[in-house]
């Protein structure tokens, strides 16, 4: 199955590629090099090394691979890439500039944002609540305009727009008969998908997911990677994508980037990686 | 018997519609409740030593209505804070007393010992807020970095260094500026242990609708409005300190509206959203690219603010005040607080619910207790222990423990307080409308886009 799928996928991004060039939209204005730059990241928690070094690259546009055994560091490194917790060393730089340290809500206004692997809804707030939460530089988010009446209608004409596109998203995710529900009420995969929109409606340039399948049925499942692709192809998105299941792996992601203990043990196509003697020792096991 | 179910049913029926229309709609609901504390007010004083008398009945509805509307405005302050937020500021009693004493110093005659700026009314209710906010804003800004229980403790320290320095001889009178030739000597002070005299406060521009002369009501005349009110009044047996507390404790009611107004404004919008999420989870705020520290700093200051001018409404109304009086010890912020968790934090009506039935059942009920208890069971001396008193229990003379019983009633409100908390704990944490569903957007969301609904 995966030759085929693979090669058909390379045919959809070749031709994706090509609509890009002709198209010149907001994709192109951050071209050459790599999306995230991660550079000797390190990180311990009162003496136990999360992070030991890790060196690794996301190409824009693409769709990568962050695998490796339980404990690793994978989760650990997204907390430090998006500012959840301070590093010990290193840097981090996002479409060249020097991101590292930076608080997360900072991190996440340039364009990189991310999930929890276990998922984090507000659970008290409906599933729509969570979703309009999501848009940056929302009109009505300073207390004066939330508050004084010459400004109200201009906020909810925003949240009107705002509202659209939330429904949208809700459909696309196939969870708008839960719009109204609290999210706290919501099941383990549903709530995988909640994140998931959540992240996009922030419209960013990079997505940092955390085991955003877990939970998810096969069929959604594929239907979201098929929207991951087109929004890569459309937008111009970069994915990171943390995940133990290798057939996903081995069928979506152009690039994998394989941690263990902390470090960097490999990174490449997903065919190389496969076939690598340290990866299969440290990770997959002998079967594959 | 045979159509006794039948009929039963319909009964049933027809209670159930009344109560899904008074529950659904908060102002009926809140309008459903204060009639029911009137009831049972006026129900105790026709029970009680004052009998039919409708002076008293009038004093008693005014007095509780007075005690609903403070809690009330403070419960919504508080829910701001702690219900919107999850702030745990316990250290309301504290912004209440800025707020009070920033208003002294701006409007207190300067020839007045201790003296003040003598500033319009005005300016010293906005100066109070002001104040308030300011210290919130001060308070929080190393605490609201940290875990929430940081910000509980530091709160409920300020509020009781504040209360002490303004017991404190050191600030009975102090000269500021009086080493600069180019400013003028400022002297201000707290009064300390003898208090603070507010000629200038909330209660007079409602007494000069009646009187002429409101800082001194005896001495002058009435206006027409007070001719006729208090002509009207005391014919009916309603004492004239009644009226002018009744016409104050209509503006406290309706700046309870305002609050209310305000509050569920702040959270049915993208501001308050954000406040919500807060509360949830701050990590998730942040990762969406919400900078909540400035969320929570605003929503403290503002928060601080409505703290500050309940302090003033509450009880710079007086004319005077020390800092040791109740109203600024931290068992004051308890207080807003259980009436918070009755009536259910994240809920604004639930807010005002919680105060009333607070202000009503717990604060002010079981006085009227004592006092008819008193009147209607010639009970005796109570014993003067407890031990006393219980010794009667053994010999089945319970007329001793019930007499000691309702004698410390005033006391044992604490006990019946405790057991409410422990009872709400158990068996309905969210308090009575806390079940935190209220809107988060300024437009109705269900609302689907491209159907014939939309506007």
């Amino acid at each position: 199955m995966s030759d085929d799928a693979t090669a058909a996928r390379a045919a959809a991004a070749d031709a994706a590629a090509d609509a890009n060039a002709d198209e010149t939209g907001d994709v192109d204005a951050r071209t050459g090099g790599p999306a995230l730059e991660v550079e000797d990241l390190r990180k311990s928690f009162a003496g136990l090394v999360a992070v030991d070094g890790a060196t690794f690259s996301v190409e824009q546009g693409s769709l990568t691979g962050l695998i490796g055994p339980n404990g690793a560091g994978k989760s650990t490194t997204f907390n430090c890439i998006t500012g959840v917790h301070d590093v010990d060393g290193g840097t981090v730089r996002f479409f060249g500039e020097d991101v590292t340290g930076l608080r997360t809500n900072r991190v996440a206004e340039r364009g990189l944002v991310r999930t929890f692997q276990i998922a984090r809804e507000l659970e008290e707030m409906t599933v729509l609540e969570n979703l309009m939460l999501a848009p940056g530089d929302q009109r009505g988010e300073t207390l004066a305009q939330a508050v004084l009446p010459g400004f109200r209608d201009a906020v909810r004409d925003r949240e009107r727009a705002l509202r659209e596109e939330v429904w949208e998203t809700l459909e696309l995710f196939e969870i708008d008969h839960l719009a109204d529900e609290q999210a706290g009420n919501l099941s383990g995969g549903q709530r995988k998908l909640l994140e998931l929109s959540r992240a996009l409606l922030t419209d960013p340039d990079m997505l940092l997911l955390d085991e955003p399948f877990a939970g998810v049925n096969p069929t959604l499942e594929e239907k979201l990677l098929d929207r991951i692709h087109a929004l890569q192809r459309e937008r111009g998105l970069t994915f990171l994508l943390v995940e133990h299941d290798m057939d996903l792996i081995m069928n979506h992601c152009e690039h994998v980037i394989v941690m263990h203990q902390g470090q960097v043990l490999a990174e490449g196509p997903p065919e190389a990686v496969r076939d690598d003697e340290q990866v299969i020792d440290a990770y997959l096991g002998e079967e594959i | 018997m045979s159509d006794g179910p039948g009929a039963l049913d319909g009964v049933r029926r027809r209670w159930d519609a009344a109560a899904t229309r008074v529950f659904g709609n908060d102002p009926l609901l809140v309008a459903a409740v204060m009639l029911g504390i009137y009831v049972l007010f006026t129900a105790m004083t026709l029970v009680g030593p004052s009998g039919g008398d409708l002076g008293a009945i009038v004093s008693n509805l005014q007095a509780v209505t007075f005690w609903t509307a403070l809690y009330a405005m403070m419960a919504l302050a508080l829910n701001l804070h702690w219900g919107y937020t999850g702030l745990f500021n316990i250290g309301v009693a504290g912004f209440m007393a800025v707020g009070v004493y920033a208003f002294a110093a701006l409007t207190v005659p300067p020839s007045a010992s201790p003296p003040g700026l003598g500033l319009p009314l005005v300016v010293g209710i906005a100066g109070g807020m002001l104040a308030a906010a300011f210290v919130g804003v001060l308070t929080a800004l190393p605490a609201l970095r940290l875990r929430a229980d940081y910000l509980a403790i530091v709160t409920v320290a300020l509020s009781e260094i504040i209360r002490r320095s303004l017991l404190s001889p050191e600030l009975e009178e102090f000269t500021l500026f009086s080493n600069l030739g180019f400013v003028p000597d400022v002297t201000l002070g707290s009064g300390a242990g003898r208090g603070i005299n507010m000629p200038t406060n909330p209660s007079i521009p409602v007494k000069s609708v009646l009187y002429t002369d409101p800082g001194n009501p005896a001495a002058g005349g009435r206006t027409v409005v007070g001719k006729a009110v208090l002509g009207a009044a005391e014919s009916a047996g309603v004492r004239e300190t009644v009226v002018s507390q009744f016409a104050y404790t209509l503006v406290l009611v309706a700046v309870v509206v305002l609050f209310y107004w305000l509050l569920v404004r702040v959270g049915n919008s993208p501001f308050g959203r954000v406040l919500k999420a807060i509360r949830e989870d701050e990590l998730v705020a942040n990762s969406l690219g919400k900078d909540t520290r400035v969320f929570k700093i605003k929503v403290f200051a503002l928060g601080c603010a409505l703290m500050g001018l309940g302090g003033i409404l509450w009880e710079a109304q007086r004319g005077f005040t020390d800092a040791s009086v109740t109203t600024f010890r931290p068992l004051q912020t308890f207080y807003i607080f259980v009436a918070l968790i009755i009536g259910g934090a994240g809920s604004n009506t639930g807010s005002v619910l919680g105060g009333a039935l607070f202000a009503g059942l717990l604060f002010q009920g079981p006085l009227f207790v004592r006092r008819i208890v008193a009147h209607l069971l010639n009970l005796g001396d109570p014993p003067s222990t407890f031990v006393g008193a219980a010794a009667g229990l053994f010999s089945l003379e319970l007329g001793g423990f019930l007499a000691y019983t309702v004698n410390n009633i005033s006391e044992l409100r604490f006990v019946f307080l405790g057991l409410v908390l422990i009872y709400l704990m158990q068996r309905r944490p969210t308090g009575l409308l806390g079940h935190r569903k209220e809107a988060a957007a300024s437009v109705d969301l269900m609302e689907r886009p491209g159907g014939e609904s939309d506007e």
